[in-house]
C-alpha cells in the first residue's frame, strides 16, 4: 500500500516537474512571439519612430541620457509653447523615459552601444514580451496555469494591444500596459495569500504605474470598486483588509511623490473612492473583530455604536472632500475623466479633446477588429468565472465590465479591454480544453476497458455515477474545484478524499461523448488557427505604419513618401537656431524633436487659448494672420497639404477643427462664414471667407501649375481661386510631393509708400481679384 | 503582545488627529509635510493591525504562516513607507 502510495507520489512529482519544464519553455516562446509581431514596421519600413506623441518621449530621452537625472527632473523647455515654455519636469509621466534611459545605460555600460533611438523603438516590444508573462502568472492565480498559458498566449497576439505597442510606438502604454497587468497580478496574489509583502510589492508596481500613464486612475477606483463589492456580497476577510489598507496609503504616498500628480492624489475626485472605501473597510473590519470578542447582546450594541460612528467619521470626511472641490467648475474632476464618464461632456465644452480621433467612440466593427476571436469568448469566460466564484476570479468579473463600459466610450480604450478579453477567453478555452481532454481520457480508458490501479478505483466509481450521465444529453452542470493544469487531468488525492467523505454531495463531472469531444477539440483548434491568421494580418497590414513614411503602391512598384523628413531636415539646416516655426499642433512634437526649431502648439495641448490663436491666425486674412504670428515672432509656417497626391489627413480636412478651436476663444471667428449653406467647401462655390484665410492661400499657393486644372485630389474637386498673389509670406519650401509647404515671414517694409495712396487702385502685383478689405494705411501696397 | 499592539495603534490614531488639528489651526503650508505626517500615522497603524492579524493564533487562515515571516514583512512594509515618507517630508 505504502509502496504504491509512493509510487503515485513520484510519478505525480514527475509530472509536475515535466509540466513546470514545459510551462517554462511554452512563456519563452509566449515571450519572443510577442516580441517578433510587432516587428513588422521596422522590416517593411525603418528602425524608426512613429507618429506624434513618441517624438516628444524620444526627445525627452535623448535629453535625459545627455544631461542626467537631475537636470531632467528640473527641465523648462523654452522651445515649445513660445514665449510660454513648458516645465517639463513636472507634466510628463516619466514612466516609460526612466525605463528606456535605464535600459540604454545599463546595456551602454556593459559595452553594448545601442542608440538611444534603437532602444526607444525596441522598447515597447519588449515590454509587451513582460506583459504576456504578467498576463500568465495573473490568469495562473484566477484559475490555474493551463488558463494562464492560454490568456498569455492570447495576449501576445491581440491587435488592440498590438497597434499600441509595435516596434517604433514609442509611447506611454507600451509601459503602462504591463504595470497595469503586474498591479492586478500583485493584488490579486496578495488576495489569495494574505501576504503583507505582496502587498508592498503592490504599492510598488502601482507607483511604477503612476509614473507611467494618466490611466492609473483606473486601478485606484476599480480596487476600491472590487473591495467594496466582496465587502457587500459577504467575502469580507483579513486577506482582503491586508490587500487593501495598505495599497491605499503608500500608493497615495507613491503616487503624491510624482510631480506630475502631485498633491492630486488627494485633492482630485478620481482618488475620493479609494479613501471612501478605505474607511468603510476599517468600520467593517472593526465590526468583525468585536464580533469575535463580544456576546451576541453586546455586539449588537457595540455594532450600532461603531456603525454610527463610522458613518459619522464618513460623512465628515465626506463634507471635507466636497467642500474641497465645491470651487471648482467640474467638482474635482478633470477633463479627461469627465468625458470618460459623460460620453457627451468633451463635444460640449472641450473641443480638443473631441477633435483627436482616438477619442471617439469605436464602431461594431473596430471590436472584431482589435479583439477578433476573444469577443465572443468573452461570455464564456465570466460564465467559467462563475464556477466557482471565488475572490480573484469576481475581481477579474468586474474588470472585464468596466474596461468593456470605457472601451465603448474612447476607441483608445480598447487597450485596456485587451487585457481582461484575454484573461477571459484564457479562462474559456482553458476549461473548454480540459472538458474535452477529460472527455476523451474517461472515454478512451473506457474504451480500452484497463482498470488502472492510480486513481482507478475513484473513477470506476465516478464512471458508475456519470455513466447514466453521460447517456443524458450534456447539459448537467459539473462543479469541479480543481485546478484545470493541463498536465493534471486525473483526480488528485485530496478531492479524491473528499468525494468519499461527502458522498452525498456527489461531484458530477461532465463527460461528453468521444466523437463529439474530438470534433469540439478540433474545432477550438481551427478558431486559434483563424485567430493567429487574423492577428498576424492585422499587424502586418494595419498597425504597423509609421505614419510618418507612407508608401504606396502603383503599377512600377512601391512608391514612398518620405516629405515630413524631408521637411524637418530642410528647416533643421536652412534656419537660425532660433527662429521659430508655427503650425498646427499636430505637428509641434515632430518639429521640436526633428527639425530642432522653436514651436508655438504641439500635441501636449495644455493651453487651450494659445492652440486658438493659431487657429484664429489660420482663419483669417494674410494681413490679420501676418499681425498674430508676428506678434508670437513666429519667422516659418508649416502646413500639410495633400491635395497634390491625394493625402487625406492634412490641414485643410483638419481646417474646420481650427475654426472651431479658434472661434471658441476669438467670437469673431464664426464658423458659418466658412460653410456653404452648411457643406465645407473649397471650389469655387465656397464662401469668400474660406477662399481668402491663409490656411487656402498657403495650401493652394502656385497649385494651379501642377496640373493647370488645379485638381485637389482629397477633396475630389477644382480649387475655387487658382491665380493669386502672397502678399504678406513667401514660399520657401515646398517637399517632393507637395505635402508640407513652409512658408516665411515677409518682413514689415522700412518705408511706408503715401498716406492717401488709394488701395483699389494699387492693383500692380495682383493678377487676380484680391479682395481688399482694409480702409487703413496698407503699408504693402 | 497584543497589547503593545493595541497600544500603537491607538497613540498613532490619536497622534494623527493631533497633527489633523494643528493643521486646521496653524494652516496647511507645506502641504507635503502634513500629508507624509498624517498618512505616516494612518500607514503606521495600519500595518500594526495587519501584523496583528496575521500574528492571531485564533485566525484560521494564517495558521500555517510563521510569526517570524509575518514580523519580517511588517518591517519590510514598514521601511518602505518610511522611505517614502521621509523622501516626500520635504
Amino acid at each position: 500500500m505504502a509502496a504504491i502510495e509512493n509510487g503515485k507520489k513520484e510519478e505525480s512529482v514527475l509530472r509536475t516537474a515535466f509540466g513546470n519544464v514545459l510551462s517554462f519553455f511554452i512563456l519563452l516562446l509566449i515571450g519572443i512571439l510577442a516580441f517578433s509581431i510587432r516587428l513588422f514596421s521596422v522590416i517593411k519600413y525603418e528602425s524608426v519612430i512613429h507618429e506624434f506623441d513618441p517624438y516628444f518621449n524620444y526627445r525627452v530621452t535623448q535629453f535625459l541620457t545627455k544631461n542626467g537625472i537631475y537636470d531632467f527632473w528640473n527641465w523648462f523647455d523654452d522651445r515649445t509653447w513660445y514665449p510660454l515654455g513648458r516645465v517639463i519636469g513636472g507634466t510628463v509621466y516619466p514612466g516609460l523615459t526612466l525605463t528606456a534611459g535605464t535600459l540604454w545605460w545599463i546595456l551602454n555600460s556593459l559595452n553594448i552601444p545601442l542608440s538611444v533611438e534603437t532602444v526607444c523603438v525596441f522598447t515597447a516590444p519588449i515590454f509587451s514580451a513582460n506583459a504576456a508573462w504578467a498576463t500568465y502568472l495573473l490568469t495562473k492565480e484566477v484559475k490555474g496555469t493551463g488558463a494562464g498559458l492560454t490568456a498569455a498566449a492570447l495576449l501576445a497576439m491581440v491587435p488592440s494591444y498590438i497597434s499600441r505597442s509595435v516596434a517604433g510606438s514609442y509611447d506611454n502604454e507600451a509601459v503602462a500596459i504591463f504595470a497595469l497587468i503586474f498591479t492586478f497580478y500583485l493584488y490579486i496574489k496578495t488576495l489569495n495569500t494574505g501576504s503583507l509583502f505582496y502587498a508592498t510589492l503592490n504599492a510598488l508596481a502601482y507607483f511604477y504605474m503612476v509614473c507611467s500613464w494618466g490611466g492609473y486612475t483606473f486601478i485606484i477606483n476599480l480596487i476600491p470598486m472590487h473591495a467594496l463589492l466582496c465587502i457587500v456580497t459577504g467575502r469580507y476577510s483579513s486577506r482582503l483588509y491586508i490587500a487593501y489598507a495598505p495599497l491605499v496609503v503608500l500608493g497615495t504616498l507613491l503616487a503624491a511623490l510624482v510631480p506630475v500628480v502631485g498633491f492630486n492624489a488627494v485633492m482630485t475626485s478620481e482618488h475620493f473612492a479609494s479613501f471612501l472605501v478605505f474607511i468603510i473597510i476599517h468600520v467593517v473590519a472593526l465590526v468583525y473583530y468585536i464580533k469575535g470578542i463580544l456576546s451576541p447582546k453586546m455586539f449588537k450594541v457595540a455594532v450600532t455604536l461603531i456603525v454610527s460612528a463610522g458613518l459619522a467619521v464618513c460623512g465628515a470626511v465626506m463634507a471635507v472632500l466636497i467642500a474641497m472641490v465645491a470651487t471648482s467648475p467640474t467638482k474635482g474632476w478633470s477633463g479627461r475623466s469627465l468625458s470618460l464618464l459623460d460620453p457627451t461632456y468633451a463635444s460640449k465644452y472641450i473641443p480638443i479633446i473631441a477633435s483627436v480621433s482616438e477619442h471617439q467612440p469605436p464602431t461594431w466593427p473596430s471590436y472584431f477588429m482589435d479583439i477578433n476571436v476573444l469577443a465572443f469568448l468573452v461570455p464564456a469566460g465570466i460564465i467559467a468565472c462563475f464556477l466557482p466564484l471565488s475572490d480573484a476570479s469576481s475581481f477579474v468579473v468586474l474588470y472585464i465590465v468596466t474596461s468593456v463600459y470605457f472601451s465603448g466610450v474612447m476607441v483608445r480604450l480598447m487597450l485596456v479591454l485587451a487585457p481582461a478579453a484575454c484573461i477571459m477567453s484564457g479562462i474559456a478555452l482553458s476549461e473548454a480544453f480540459s472538458v474535452f481532454t477529460r472527455s476523451i481520457k474517461f472515454q478512451l480508458l473506457n474504451l480500452l476497458q484497463s482498470k488502472k490501479i492510480d486513481a482507478g478505483e475513484t473513477i470506476t466509481t465516478d464512471s458508475a455515477v456519470t455513466q447514466t450521465d453521460a447517456a443524458k444529453p450534456a447539459k448537467s452542470e459539473g462543479i469541479v474545484k480543481e485546478r484545470p493544469s493541463k498536465k493534471n487531468k486525473k483526480k488528485e488525492k485530496e478531492p479524491v478524499e473528499k468525494a468519499t467523505v461527502r458522498s452525498r454531495i456527489q461531484k458530477k463531472l461532465l463527460v461528453l461523448p468521444l466523437e463529439a469531444s474530438v470534433i469540439a477539440i478540433l474545432l477550438l483548434v481551427l478558431l486559434g488557427a483563424f485567430y493567429v491568421v487574423h492577428c498576424v494580418w492585422a499587424a502586418a497590414e494595419a498597425y504597423s505604419a509609421p505614419s510618418i513614411v507612407l508608401t504606396s503602391r502603383t503599377r512600377d512598384g512601391l512608391h514612398v513618401f518620405d516629405d515630413f523628413r524631408e521637411a524637418y531636415a530642410w528647416l533643421r539646416h536652412n534656419t537660425d537656431v532660433d527662429d521659430k516655426v508655427a503650425s498646427w499642433w499636430d505637428y509641434g512634437y515632430q518639429t521640436t524633436a526633428m527639425a530642432n526649431r522653436t514651436v508655438i502648439v504641439d500635441n501636449n495641448t495644455w493651453n487651450n487659448t494659445h492652440i486658438a490663436t493659431v487657429g484664429t491666425a489660420m482663419s483669417s486674412p494674410e494681413k490679420a494672420a501676418w499681425e498674430i504670428f508676428n506678434s508670437l515672432d513666429v519667422k516659418y509656417v508649416l502646413v500639410v497639404f495633400g491635395g497634390l497626391v491625394g493625402y487625406p489627413s492634412d490641414d485643410i480636412n483638419k481646417f474646420l477643427w481650427m475654426v472651431r478651436i479658434g472661434g471658441g476663444v476669438f467670437p469673431h471667428i464664426k464658423e458659418p462664414d466658412y460653410l456653404r449653406d452648411g457643406q465645407y467647401r473649397i471650389d469655387s462655390q465656397a464662401t469668400p471667407t474660406m477662399l481668402n484665410c491663409l490656411m487656402y492661400k498657403l495650401s493652394y499657393y502656385r497649385f494651379v501649375e501642377t496640373d493647370g486644372q488645379a485638381f485637389d485630389r482629397v477633396r475630389q474637386t477644382e480649387i475655387g481661386r487658382k491665380h493669386f498673389k502672397l502678399t504678406h509670406f513667401e514660399e520657401v519650401f515646398t517637399t517632393h510631393h507637395w505635402m508640407v509647404r513652409i512658408y516665411k515671414l515677409k518682413p514689415p517694409k522700412n518705408r511706408i509708400r503715401g498716406k492717401t495712396k488709394r488701395t483699389k487702385s494699387q492693383k500692380s502685383s495682383a493678377t487676380a481679384s484680391m479682395k481688399r478689405s482694409s480702409r487703413k494705411r496698407n503699408p504693402w501696397q | 503582545m497584543w497589547c503593545a499592539d493595541t497600544c500603537t495603534c491607538r497613540f498613532v490614531t490619536l497622534f494623527g488627529f493631533e497633527q489633523v488639528a494643528y493643521m486646521a489651526i496653524v494652516g496647511s503650508f507645506p502641504f507635503n509635510s502634513f500629508l507624509s505626517g498624517v498618512l505616516s500615522c494612518i500607514g503606521t497603524a495600519v500595518l500594526a493591525v495587519c501584523l496583528r492579524i496575521q500574528v492571531n493564533k485564533e485566525n484560521k487562515e494564517f495558521k500555517d504562516l510563521p510569526p517570524e515571516r509575518a514580523f519580517a514583512d511588517f518591517v519590510f512594509c514598514n521601511l518602505v513607507l518610511h522611505l517614502v515618507i521621509m523622501n516626500f517630508l520635504g
